[in-house]
């Protein structure tokens, strides 16, 4: 928070959060976020109706860590269920039909295939929210009354002041230059 | 171009974009905008406004869900006895359904995952709602096994929980596989459908007007944000959860086939089950999808979004999986026949030409001639003629699981035991009354929740694409 009192010029700098830029289209966000990743800020986002192809590079954002949450789940899943179908019908409750083996792996095969995906499903469905920080009440960036058309069809990117580089001119001359129709500041 | 095309260097080659001249998915000069307009429009008309057809249509799903609310309760309170379930045919009408309806789920989650895998962008206009019947659908397959078990309140048997009497479950039955592969699907279907839903909730979010709308879209939208940083997850949670979703839907069908494959009867006792089930739960799934589409896309105004290909696509794969029907049919036949086994060739000859011969007649014909007619591009792409046939298929399909289920017990081993399966009144309404249910929600969902994937659906406009050919002045400001 000491970042943000040195940056800010007035007391009334304090209360704002940061500058967001408005785009008419994926081409001029797709470029305009290349300058804004080379200026070399790093707390800064895009806001897109829709994921545009390539803005990651653009961003030059890294590999999800997703898939590794995801793996965890996946073999915790089938283990978990394998040893919990050992464990019930060939010791805690041996049941003989029609003289079965107790323990006869390829019928536990289904179960154990059922018990991967869905381990894995709740993996990736829990973790996606736990990456993106989501469900969140509130964002500054929604007190922004044209914020909210991200969601239609325009296209933002928004940089917060507590950015290292954040300098509220030049940060704002940086965005107006990248093509933006439209710079304002967040309060947050 | 003199280069051999069977050479190692033409596998070098820059070859160009095969998708440049192909029709586009959205019809005509549309752009981001129009998308969320046309889509949203339909949750967002007031609810006094609402069109007087659809409150017509939701009285009569309601009435038809009392049907079966009441037919449930009356079986509680009586006892399965109220069925015409008897002794052989232990397993009448409530598997049947349940076959039935877990089959028709199928479409939507093929849609949902191998299309998408396969990169088939036209799946996009269609997958919400195919979805959306992937999920009514099992839920009402789901209600006929639950009430099938006969004591309701002991219905918690069915999965491994400690309990006083220090029992489990038997892990080596097929019925007990099947409780976890279709308890897993709808658990797996719910969490994609879901997760494709929150870029959508958030658009219906920033438009609502009225507060309630306000407020139950923003909890639904979770503070969506549309962030790059969030995207970037998110397009990977839904690769994976496609990749997840693929096998299940090979192998849910797979394991239902099993509660019949692994027994000893015949009819029953065949390795072509898996496939064969398989095949045909995704031909009932999509004659199920033109049911409800050709209808909305009228009457929600979506025909610029789902358009005659997205139809004509759909029938293809008809025709495709109901081609693999009728072969498995035939293959059937010839196996029974060719294993010189006695009983299986009886069970076979006696589908055919014995007792249920009306309702294995009417089989064949709804699922081998009905997709057939789809070799025809005029067919294939008639609203009308496609939205009669996709009836046929939903029946055939229905009187397909009942010749197995029913054929194969009431004549088994033992002319002594045989018996003539009649069902009974409450059979029909609840079958019928099933429909209610899956109406009523599907009917809702249509009212108030984003029908197309727009997000998606604008993700593969060409306009969406930042080297679009359109913005090769405009958009660079170098």
């Amino acid at each position: 928070m000491s970042n943000h009192h040195e940056t800010s010029l007035t007391e009334n700098v304090v209360e704002k959060w940061g500058l967001l830029a408005q785009y008419e289209n994926p081409a001029e966000i797709y470029h305009a976020c290349e300058k804004v990743r080379d200026a070399g800020y790093t707390k800064w986002d895009a806001n897109t109706p829709f994921p545009v192809h390539g803005l990651d590079k653009a961003m030059g954002l890294k590999a999800s860590k997703l898939p590794w949450i995801v793996l965890c789940g996946g073999m915790t899943g089938p283990t978990l269920a394998m040893l919990f179908m050992i464990w019930t019908s060939a010791y805690d409750y041996p049941l003989n039909i029609g003289g079965k083996p107790l323990l006869s792996i390829p019928a536990f095969i289904p179960v154990t295939f059922e018990l991967t995906v869905l381990f894995s499903a709740f993996c990736t469905f829990f973790g996606l929210w736990a990456l993106c920080k989501l469900p969140r009440w509130h964002h500054p960036a929604f007190n922004s009354p044209t914020f909210e058309k991200f969601s239609d069809d325009k296209f933002f990117i928004m940089i917060e002041a507590k950015d290292d580089k954040f300098d509220w001119s030049k940060t704002e001359s940086l965005l107006k230059a990248s093509g933006s129709s439209h710079v304002e500041v967040v309060e947050d | 171009m003199s280069i051999d095309t069977s050479s190692q260097a033409y596998g070098d080659l820059n070859l160009e974009d095969p998708v440049k001249g192909r029709e586009p998915l959205v019809r005509g000069d549309h752009d981001f905008h129009y998308i969320t307009e046309t889509v949203c429009r339909v949750a967002e008309t007031k609810i006094v406004k609402t069109p007087l057809v659809f409150w017509a249509a939701l009285g009569g799903a309601l009435t038809l869900l009392s049907m079966l609310l009441a037919s449930i309760g009356y079986l509680i309170w009586e006892g399965t006895g109220i069925w015409g379930n008897n002794n052989p045919v232990g397993w009448g009408w409530p598997i049947v359904n349940f076959v039935f309806w877990v089959g028709i789920g199928h479409a939507g989650t093929l849609i949902s995952a191998i299309l998408y895998l396969f990169r088939q962008n036209w799946r996009t206009s269609i997958n919400r709602y195919a979805e959306a019947m992937t999920i009514f659908a099992v839920i009402c397959a789901l209600v006929f096994p639950g009430i099938h078990v006969g004591r309701i309140w002991a219905v918690y048997w069915l999965f491994p929980l400690p309990n006083q009497m220090e029992m489990w479950p038997n892990f080596r039955s097929p019925l007990l596989w099947d409780v976890f592969a279709v308890s897993t699907y709808f658990t797996v279907s719910l969490l994609f459908w879901f997760t494709g839903l929150v870029p959508d909730f958030a658009t219906l979010r920033d438009r609502a007007t009225h507060p309630i709308a306000q407020k139950a879209y923003g909890a639904l939208a979770l503070g969506w944000r549309g962030s790059m940083r969030h995207w970037w997850h998110y397009e990977k949670a839904y690769q994976i959860l496609a990749c997840f979703s693929a096998p299940l839907v090979l192998s849910v069908h797979t394991v239902v086939s099993f509660d019949f494959a692994v027994s000893q009867l015949p009819g029953w006792h065949t390795t072509i089950f898996p496939p064969y089930f398989v095949a045909g739960a995704i031909f009932s799934g999509f004659a199920m999808v033109q049911t409800l589409a050709i209808p909305a896309r009228k009457w929600l105004g979506l025909k610029h979004i789902i358009t005659v290909h997205h139809i004509e696509n759909m029938n293809k794969i008809i025709l495709v999986t109901g081609s693999l029907v009728g072969y498995a049919y035939a293959m059937e036949f010839f196996i029974a026949w060719y294993s010189g086994n006695e009983y299986e060739g009886f069970a076979f000859i006696n589908r055919a030409f014995g007792p249920y011969a009306w309702a294995y007649w009417t089989m064949i014909s709804c699922n081998v001639i009905t997709p057939q007619l789809f070799w025809s591009k005029k067919i294939r792409t008639s609203m009308t003629i496609s939205f009669i046939l996709s009836i046929f298929v939903n029946i055939g399909m229905w009187f397909e699981r009942f010749v197995i289920t029913v054929t194969s017990l009431a004549n088994d081993f033992l002319v002594s035991s045989w018996e003539y399966f009649v069902p009974t009144p409450i059979d029909i309404a609840m079958f019928v009354g099933s429909f209610g249910l899956f109406f009523t929600l599907f009917l809702l969902f249509c009212r108030f929740w984003p029908v197309i994937a727009i997000a998606e659906v604008k993700a593969v406009m060409p306009q969406a694409d930042p080297h679009w050919e359109g913005y090769a002045h405009g958009g660079n400001h170098e």
